[in-house]
């Protein structure tokens, strides 16, 4: 009808270096999430500084990370500063992309957490002797990483599934850049595209999952 | 010994403290009573150094807890302080709450910290509840482990805000019972507080706070049979 015989079998030939792929997505969502998260948490407090040379960055960051496409902001890390002679490769230009983006998002994430946080904890924590950052660590954060888990877990499903868009960049070990690799040669577009569809797939429902089990042993509260 | 030399405190336009004199020895159990909004709760705030004052001194033992060169974390070691609202930490247990700044700011080892929270705990009646997080007790178990966690700091003076303001009426007795056990060890302690009786029983002095003074301060058999202070008659006559 459509002209067109599947291939399931060649295409399925390719899966250990779609797998492959796999793994360098999943190791560039990881650690744009660990990063995010560190970036995120500064920016949170510095927005809530009173002190405008403190929140004018952060609000700054945030603002353009949440409002310009991610493509954007992946395509400014690599070809962007390649102008001004900071030239970073496609993998650390994706990770910076991404980074920058998730660090974005998350931080109004955590700073709608800070601000579900009554007062009173703080006053509390410092009453018991703890300079700020102690008490900040020891009693704020822990029960804002908890208001914010959930938030956070989509973050980074939407961190791995950006990943994708390496390939603009010249990203070709990815899942997304082995794909398109693979195609160009093969023209087996639809299989190929399929499996790594399902590749996809299969890793963000793991990591929602994994996210899960985390949180019950995380939060016994 | 704490003194309150004079203190002024506003928040914003609203004038909250207009010269505050009081003096509380060592060992000394001081009551503070008063209306809603006189400033009760403010002062002890003020105390610990949470809230900046605009004029005057305080000074515990000496120290000028709103001098520049004041480290207060240092200060506030020695300063407990119990809320109304408990202030439970709801992520640790009960244990973990009062080992936390033993452990943290006094950098005892774990063993350590723990005897002490084992032997504070136990002293308010919650040896069953070590590993219990603070979100299945009950209000009045909450605010007996906030006393513990401020004792296990061994402070020297321990404030108390409203500690039994935010309960069910049957739970006031078990935290008002704590509060006279640890008066009768000699603690030294301001208790803001609406329970009369307990103002009488169990304080040295009682001190009556109008409109952001303290318009009377006498012994409790004094301040309640013979109060000098026409508000004092007449805050005591509205409550009996």
């Amino acid at each position: 009808m459509f002209n067109y015989t599947f291939q399931w079998r060649q295409a399925l030939q390719k899966l250990p270096l779609l797998l492959d792929g796999a793994l360098v997505t999943l190791q560039i969502a990881l650690m744009s999430m660990a990063m995010g998260i560190v970036f995120a948490v500064i920016l949170a407090v510095a927005r809530n500084s009173r002190s405008t040379l403190v929140s004018a960055p952060a609000t700054a960051w945030v603002e353009v990370s949440r409002n310009t496409p991610a493509l954007f902001q992946i395509y400014m890390a690599h070809f962007g500063l390649g102008s001004f002679g900071i030239h970073l490769s496609p993998y650390i230009a994706l990770l910076a992309g991404i980074t920058f983006n998730n660090a974005g998002y998350l931080a109004e994430t955590f700073r709608g957490a800070l601000r579900a946080i009554p007062g009173t904890q703080l006053r509390a924590a410092r009453s018991l002797g703890m300079p700020s950052l102690q008490a900040f660590r020891l009693v704020i954060m822990p029960q804002m990483f908890r208001i914010a888990f959930l938030p956070t877990t989509n973050q980074m499903v939407w961190a791995i599934l950006m990943t994708s868009l390496g390939v603009t960049v010249g990203m070709n070990s990815d899942l997304a850049g082995v794909t398109q690799d693979i195609n160009v040669r093969s023209f087996r577009t639809f299989e190929i595209f399929a499996i790594a569809a399902v590749i996809y797939y299969l890793i963000a429902k793991a990591v929602t999952l994994g996210a899960r089990l985390m949180a019950a042993r995380l939060f016994r509260y | 010994m704490i003194e309150i030399r004079n203190v002024y405190k506003s928040f914003g336009p609203l004038e909250v403290l207009k010269g505050v004199n009081l003096s509380v020895e060592k060992g000394e159990v001081v009551s503070v009573i008063g209306g809603s909004g006189s400033g009760k709760s403010t002062l002890l705030t003020c105390i610990n150094g949470l809230e900046p004052i605009n004029s005057g001194t305080i000074l515990v033992d000496g120290v000028e807890v709103h001098a520049k060169t004041t480290d207060l974390n240092l200060l506030r070691r020695k300063i407990g302080i119990v809320f109304q609202q408990f202030n439970a930490f709801p992520h640790l247990t009960v244990l973990e709450n009062v080992t936390l700044a033993p452990r943290k700011v006094l950098g005892m080892s774990k063993a350590a910290a723990e005897e002490i929270a084992v032997k504070q705990l136990t002293h308010v009646g919650l040896a069953d509840k070590l590993s219990v997080y603070p979100g299945r007790l009950s209000g009045g178990q909450q605010q007996r482990m906030a006393i513990a966690r401020a004792l296990a700091m061994s402070p020297a003076y321990v404030l108390f805000d409203e500690v039994t303001s935010a309960l069910d009426p049957q739970l006031v007795g078990e935290v008002l019972d704590t509060l006279k056990l640890l008066a009768n060890e000699g603690m030294t302690m301001i208790c803001v507080t609406h329970e009369m009786s307990f103002a009488r029983d169990v304080s040295d002095r009682v001190a009556f706070f109008h409109k952001g003074v303290l318009a009377e301060i006498a012994p409790p058999d004094q301040f309640f049979s013979a109060p000098q202070h026409p508000e004092t008659r007449e805050f005591l006559s509205n409550i009996r």
